[in-house]
């Protein structure tokens, strides 16, 4: 009985005891100059974890009594996010050695996160819900203040606590209404008790408490406050990890907690993640115009295409699921690319992340502006590249779903939206001149993955990777 | 009588009254891990009154679960805030603003 119930949670367990064993390990033995070898054997570990859930077969396992539940959907997710974290890990290691903030303690606090992460994507009860989003949350506060000596670092993650703290507890006491009023956390009993024309008002505020505390996790307007301010302050590889692996999670989550335990009031849900998607991709395209940061400008940028793929969830369809699915691939891999250039952002040695110092960069060196070209038009969603089809797919979701004026909404903003990335083209192609351009060369890890991002955005148009089929799958275990 | 209403009404108000002080208090960070941590604990009457009134232990086994979080939540936020005044010498809410917004 334990012992398969532990066989279905093996991949979290295997990564839960190595990051402690590390933990232990480093403590005792060399401290931060293990920590570049740790970086990469984490890296190591992930990648291989997701080629094991990836090869482990179809099937839909539960454990725990239903508390974990492991099926394509997960199994799609955690693919998702364990390789958007190796990814960023390895882009890490050389900018944060140079700077001498790489501690032992980041690769393990973002093994730890992943394990988070895994069971949050897993979770079939709102105790292992709970559970999951705080072994992520406590995680990432400490990585976000990981610069413990700039006042800028340590304000981000004071700001992610407090505000994250917060939503937490939104959650928590819409947990608490859920539990109260459909006699059960397990997802499977409180689609029994919430079923259609029969849902009391505590449900239905048990599930606005829930859906607003994970609106704050994937930065849903109006619940997005803490984003901009996080993004600019955390060290950038940190920030390239917050805007990747973490959103991946938390929209699974979401999607995880509607369908499997609200899906019987689909009607109800539908017109909160309507409302939040739309302000999500206004605001976030809008307020990104003035901005001169571009952490910042991508802490915004975040926020609108998370206005996206909710209306792939607000659709309520399997359809929508897989338009989600596709686009949370599509944007993950386009945010690893763009992260890696921001990474190599450099004047004289030092991190630079001014807009303006874009100016006229395809002059200095054309290949890494071409490349930064080509994903910055895909963020737009520029057609010919796969950016514009993750935009296709949640715009048919919610047409097909009859939210059309959603999908209208949403080709409106992306118009919109395209002007600030396409006003970072401008300035790399056609800026004024300056003295001060940024550095030349780049380490090979960063430019590979610049290439390979951008690579997959021209080559992606062929038949997206085959991520349309896999997505699809995923999403029919989670819709029935 | 003291019935089911009674306890979500504290809680109600406990909760309340923990959001509020996140958001009206402009003095002390301080004061801000306080409101999180009465927000928890209105949560917690909420789920172990349901818990007895349903008959039902998973209430109060979800409580020993926030409990513990809280607790290890109150240790980083502690952490945090200590390096936070390390850098900048304050721990006054209208200080935290290196960056606008």
């Amino acid at each position: 009985m334990i012992s398969s119930d532990l066989a279905i949670i093996l991949p979290e367990i295997v990564i839960a005891i190595y990051a402690m064993l590390a933990l232990v390990g480093c403590v005792y033995t060399g401290k931060d100059a293990l920590a570049p070898t740790l970086v990469w054997l984490t890296a190591g570990l992930f990648a291989l974890v997701a080629i094991w859930i990836a090869t482990s077969g179809g099937g839909t396992a539960t454990a725990f009594g239903g508390m974990f539940i492991d099926d394509g959907f997960a199994r799609f997710a955690k693919v998702m996010l364990l390789v958007s974290a190796a990814a960023v890990l390895v882009m890490s290691q050389d900018y944060m050695q140079r700077r001498g903030i790489l501690k032992f303690e980041y690769p393990i606090l973002i093994a730890l996160a992943a394990v988070g992460m895994m069971v949050m994507v897993s979770a079939g009860d709102l105790m292992a819900l709970y559970m999951g989003l705080e072994l992520q949350s406590l995680a990432l506060y400490v990585v976000a203040s990981l610069r413990r000596d700039s006042a800028v670092s340590t304000e981000a993650g004071l700001k992610y606590f407090v505000l994250g703290a917060l939503s937490s507890g939104l959650l928590l006491y819409g947990a608490s209404l859920t539990y109260g009023f459909a006699g059960t956390t397990l997802f499977s009993g409180i689609i029994e008790a919430a079923g259609e024309g029969q849902t009391s008002l505590g449900l239905l505020f048990g599930l606005v408490f829930l859906s607003a505390g994970l609106a704050f996790k994937v930065s849903a307007v109006p619940f997005h406050m803490w984003t901009p301010d996080v993004y600019e302050g955390s060290p950038t590889p940190v920030t390239a990890f917050f805007a990747t692996a973490p959103k991946v999670a938390a929209m699974g989550l979401f999607a995880r907690l509607l369908f499997e335990a609200f899906g019987g009031v689909t009607g109800d849900w539908q017109q909160i993640l309507a409302f939040l998607s739309v302000l999500s991709m206004f605001l976030g395209g809008i307020a990104a115009i003035g901005q001169t940061n571009i952490k910042r400008l991508m802490a915004y940028s975040s926020i609108a295409h998370m206005g996206y793929a909710l209306m792939g969830l607000a659709a309520g369809t399997q359809f929508g699921v897989q338009a989600m699915l596709i686009y949370m691939a599509i944007y993950v891999t386009m945010n690893v690319g763009t992260f890696a250039f921001i990474l190599s952002m450099e004047r004289d040695g030092q991190p630079v992340t001014d807009i303006a110092s874009l100016n006229m960069f395809s002059r200095v060196e054309p290949g890494r502006a071409f490349a930064m070209l080509i994903l910055l038009f895909s963020l737009a969603g520029v057609p010919p590249l796969v950016g514009f089809f993750g935009k296709l797919y949640v715009l048919r979701a919610a047409y097909d779903g009859g939210l059309v004026w959603l999908a209208i909404a949403g080709v409106i903003a992306s118009v919109i939206g395209a002007f600030y990335y396409l006003r970072i083209v401008y300035f790399m192609y056609f800026g004024e001149e300056r003295d001060d351009t940024l550095d030349r060369g780049v380490s090979p890890v960063l430019w590979g993955f610049l290439a390979l991002s951008a690579f997959a955005m021209v080559a992606g148009v062929v038949n997206l990777f085959g991520i349309e089929a896999a997505a699809a799958a995923a999403a029919a275990t989670l819709v029935q | 009588m003291i019935g089911l209403e009674h306890y979500l009404t504290v809680a109600a108000v406990l909760f309340v009254i923990g959001i509020f002080g996140l958001f009206l208090n402009r003095k002390n960070v301080i004061i801000l891990l306080m409101s999180i941590e009465l927000m928890l604990l209105a949560v917690n009457i909420n789920l172990v009154a349901f818990s007895a009134h349903l008959g039902d232990l998973v209430g109060q086994v979800f409580t020993l679960f926030v409990l513990t979080v809280a607790a290890a939540e109150a240790a980083i936020g502690l952490a945090i805030l200590v390096c936070f005044f390390r850098n900048r010498g304050t721990i006054a809410v209208e200080d935290i603003n290196v960056m606008k917004g």
